[in-house]
């Protein structure tokens, strides 16, 4: 059993701005932990999460392979976020590096092919499309959920730039809801990306129907 | 915590600007343990002070600077800013 990152440092008022780790953020902790042997076979160099948020599922990827076995790279538009994800680094002893930027921007020229394991829990909850833009605009709280139509308008810009960051031997693992409409995604990123897909873990969380969905070459 | 590791895999992505945006240079960080040039013989010293300069220097509070548009990318509390303006997106 990998434990839990520890992230009794985080507060109450943390949590008004930064997501709290949920059912959606334990089902891709427990896929990563069935994955675990498989992960380390790979010897990654190279983690990148997307929307690191307080940083569990990034610190929990540190306890699967060792502090400093692979650089940890963060990412969140939400600068409380990014402030939670450095620290919760800290309180685990992982060194991850946390960086307050838009998916993958900053990152996507000089990560071309590299990055091992790939992670996004993403903003995923349908809404109407000017409340997924203004969530995206104030990154507080509301960017951890709103978005947008079918809730794929951010992940969607995401799938675009996923084949052009994973390694030979890279995996992407990707959180998503039934309305996300899976088939659809999984047929995108074959038909374009030439990416294959499995579904790793599903499970419902009172009305969600969550998915942990891994894309490789 | 802005290891050069990690400041090394960072480019500019404002809109249009492609090239010659990287690397990202730093404002205010004098450190002059690594020689200009890579030395003949790459021995244990060079080795440490490598290791220092590439894995435990740590930028908490500065900027960088994109070496073609100029653009600045603040870091504060250890933390890159990377964020643009909605004009600045490509
Ligand atoms: C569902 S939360 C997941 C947080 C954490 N990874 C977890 O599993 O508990 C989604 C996260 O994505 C971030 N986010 C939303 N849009 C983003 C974007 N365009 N770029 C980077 N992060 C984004 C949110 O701020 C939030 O932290
Ligand atoms: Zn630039």
């Amino acid at each position: 059993m990998i434990p839990t990152p520890d992230l009794s440092h985080l507060t109450r008022q943390d949590y008004e701005h930064v997501y709290e780790p949920a059912e959606d953020t334990f089902l891709l902790l427990d896929a990563l932990e069935q994955e675990a042997s498989e992960l380390k076979e790979i010897r990654p160099l190279v983690c990148l999460e997307i929307g690191s948020g307080s940083g569990c599922v990034s610190a929990f990827i540190g306890g699967i392979l060792g502090p400093s076995a692979a650089l940890y790279l963060c990412t969140d538009i939400n600068a409380r976020a990014s402030r939670c994800t450095l620290t919760t680094g800290r309180q685990n002893k992982v060194p991850l590096e946390s960086m307050i930027a838009s998916l993958a921007l900053p990152l996507l020229s000089r990560l071309k092919h590299s990055v091992d394991i790939l992670l996004f829990n993403p903003p995923y909850v349908p809404t109407v499309i000017a409340e997924a833009e203004n969530a995206q605009g104030t990154a507080d709280i509301e960017g951890s959920w709103a978005g947008g139509i079918d809730g794929m308008q951010v992940t969607d810009i995401f799938l675009q730039t996923v084949e052009s960051l994973l390694s030979a031997k890279g995996r992407f693992y990707l959180v998503a809801v039934k309305e996300n409409n899976i088939p659809d995604i999984r047929a995108r990123m074959s038909d374009r990306h030439g990416l294959q897909s499995k579904i790793v873990m599903q499970r419902r969380a009172g009305r969600e129907h969550l998915f942990v969905v891994q894309f490789f070459r | 915590m802005v290891r050069l590791i990690t400041h090394n895999l960072l480019a500019c992505h404002v809109k249009n600007c492609t090239s010659n945006n990287f690397p990202l240079a730093f404002k205010d960080l004098g450190d002059t343990s690594l020689p200009a040039e890579q030395p003949d013989m790459i021995d244990d010293e060079f080795l440490q002070k490598l290791h220092h300069v590439l894995l435990e220097i740590h930028v908490e509070e500065g900027s960088m600077v994109c070496p073609n548009c100029n653009h600045v990318y603040p870091i504060s509390n250890g933390i890159p800013n990377m964020l643009l303006a909605e004009h600045e997106i490509g």
